[in-house]
């Protein structure tokens, strides 16, 4: 028995130590294919996330310290455009949630207070993106303006029509933001199919 | 599942004093570790996503007087991305009149082919330069093996030079696609542009639905 208990201590301990817990994606999505290597980073990334129903999700780290809190900060500046006051209980939520959150702005404070995850569904209908109210590019620029080395990606669904994307990537530039970074899949591919003369 | 020793007492009543074998029943705590185990196991995420880095150009504004660059007619290759994963391309400059959509697919023998075709040159200078830091003839490191590609992209001046568009029906997995195909075959110059109201009828009429875009007002 002693060698095997002694394997699994040596298992979980490289589990516990591997393991990143990602907190739970807003929407599920199927991200496209490509044959890009290049690994997301870990932090300073906001990501505009476009599920398959076309509703779109926003979401923003912490920065690469925990002691940045750019989360509540942001959310703070958001509420501060709408006249919303945000608790220090619902900004401590909203940071340590760390998930994407497809919520008006007018729905968050009911949202964080909400306990549930069926509770929370209820509220995700999508940022409003029309040029009425648009409050994607509101939350483009307060994550901007309060980390300034945020680097943007966009996570689209595979089957998303292409208008709701181009109507983000619209957004984006017209908030300056020229280089985007896209979250795909690898796919293998054989190179050698492309040096056919 | 601890284990339960029964003393036996029926027999004499004698009792053996136990010789040094005090063991601790490791049981419970194997079970947990496997659970454990499982658990981490399960929800370890291995391989992160990748990324895929694209640069578009700065947009013009309505009130800034900057004219958009001009580039050469004979170098310009359009892409529409249409419905249902097809792919249409045209060379030079649409003229309702003229041109003729050509239709292909994403395989490696549809648009891929037909950009390679056309960029060739540089296709195979980016190659025989991987083979060579392959077989070891140049010494280079990684990070400046990148810069000389892309300094080899950017002294290039034969060719393409790609303008994608989509149709609206043209799902998002398409743009990724043709980006992507823009890596494969290393095109130096290509950007994503809107679809004009003359592109979107030229493709209306290769699909056979009546053309509806318009001109736009000015």
């Amino acid at each position: 028995m002693t060698p095997m208990v002694d394997l699994f201590t040596l298992l979980l301990t490289f589990f516990i130590l591997t393991a990143t817990f990602r907190p739970q994606e807003a929407a599920p999505v199927d991200t496209p294919f490509s044959v890009s290597e290049t690994p997301m980073m870990d932090n300073n990334v906001m990501t505009v996330l476009i599920a398959k129903d076309n509703k779109v999700f926003f979401n923003v780290d912490n920065g690469p310290d925990t002691i940045l809190k750019f989360r509540p900060k942001i959310l703070a500046e958001m509420g501060k455009r709408y006249n919303i006051e945000f608790t220090d209980d619902e900004l401590r939520k909203f940071e340590k949630s760390g998930a994407g959150f497809g919520v008006s702005i007018q729905d968050m404070k009911a949202y964080l207070d909400a306990r549930t995850a069926d509770e929370k569904k209820v509220f995700e209908k999508g940022i409003p993106i029309d040029s009425a109210d648009n409050q994607l590019a509101l939350w483009i620029l307060f994550a901007r303006q309060v980390n300034p080395a945020v680097r943007t990606m966009i996570k689209g669904d595979a089957e998303v029509e292409f208008p709701v994307v181009k109507k983000v990537l619209d957004i984006l530039q017209d908030k300056n933001v020229n280089r985007f970074n896209l979250i795909t899949n690898l796919e293998k591919i054989q190179v050698t199919e492309a040096k056919t003369e | 599942m601890a284990e339960i020793i029964q003393e036996e007492k029926g027999k004499g009543g004698k009792k053996k004093p136990r010789k040094g074998d005090a063991h601790v029943d490791m049981t419970p705590m194997v079970d947990l570790m496997s659970l454990l185990i499982t658990f981490f196991m399960l929800t370890a995420a291995f391989s992160k996503p990748k990324v895929m880095e694209i640069v578009l150009p700065e947009k013009i504004r309505k009130d800034e007087k900057v004219e958009p660059p001009k580039i050469a007619e004979s170098r310009t290759l359009n892409i529409i991305l249409g419905p249902d994963d097809k792919v249409f391309w045209y060379p030079g400059k649409a003229d309702p009149a003229v041109t003729v959509l050509q239709e292909t697919d994403f395989s490696a023998t549809g648009i891929r082919q037909v950009l390679l075709d056309r960029n060739r040159a540089l296709f195979k200078k980016i190659d025989d330069f991987e083979q060579k830091v392959l077989k070891g003839e140049i010494e280079i490191k990684q990070d400046s093996m990148q810069n000389a590609i892309k300094q080899l992209k950017k002294d290039d001046d034969t060719g393409p030079i790609v303008l994608i568009k989509a149709y609206k029906t043209s799902k998002y997995k398409n743009f990724v696609d043709i980006i992507d195909e823009m890596s494969i075959v290393g095109i130096a110059r290509w950007t994503f542009t809107d679809i004009s109201w003359i592109e979107e009828n030229l493709v209306n009429a290769a699909l056979g639905i009546a053309p509806v875009a318009q001109a736009p007002a000015k």
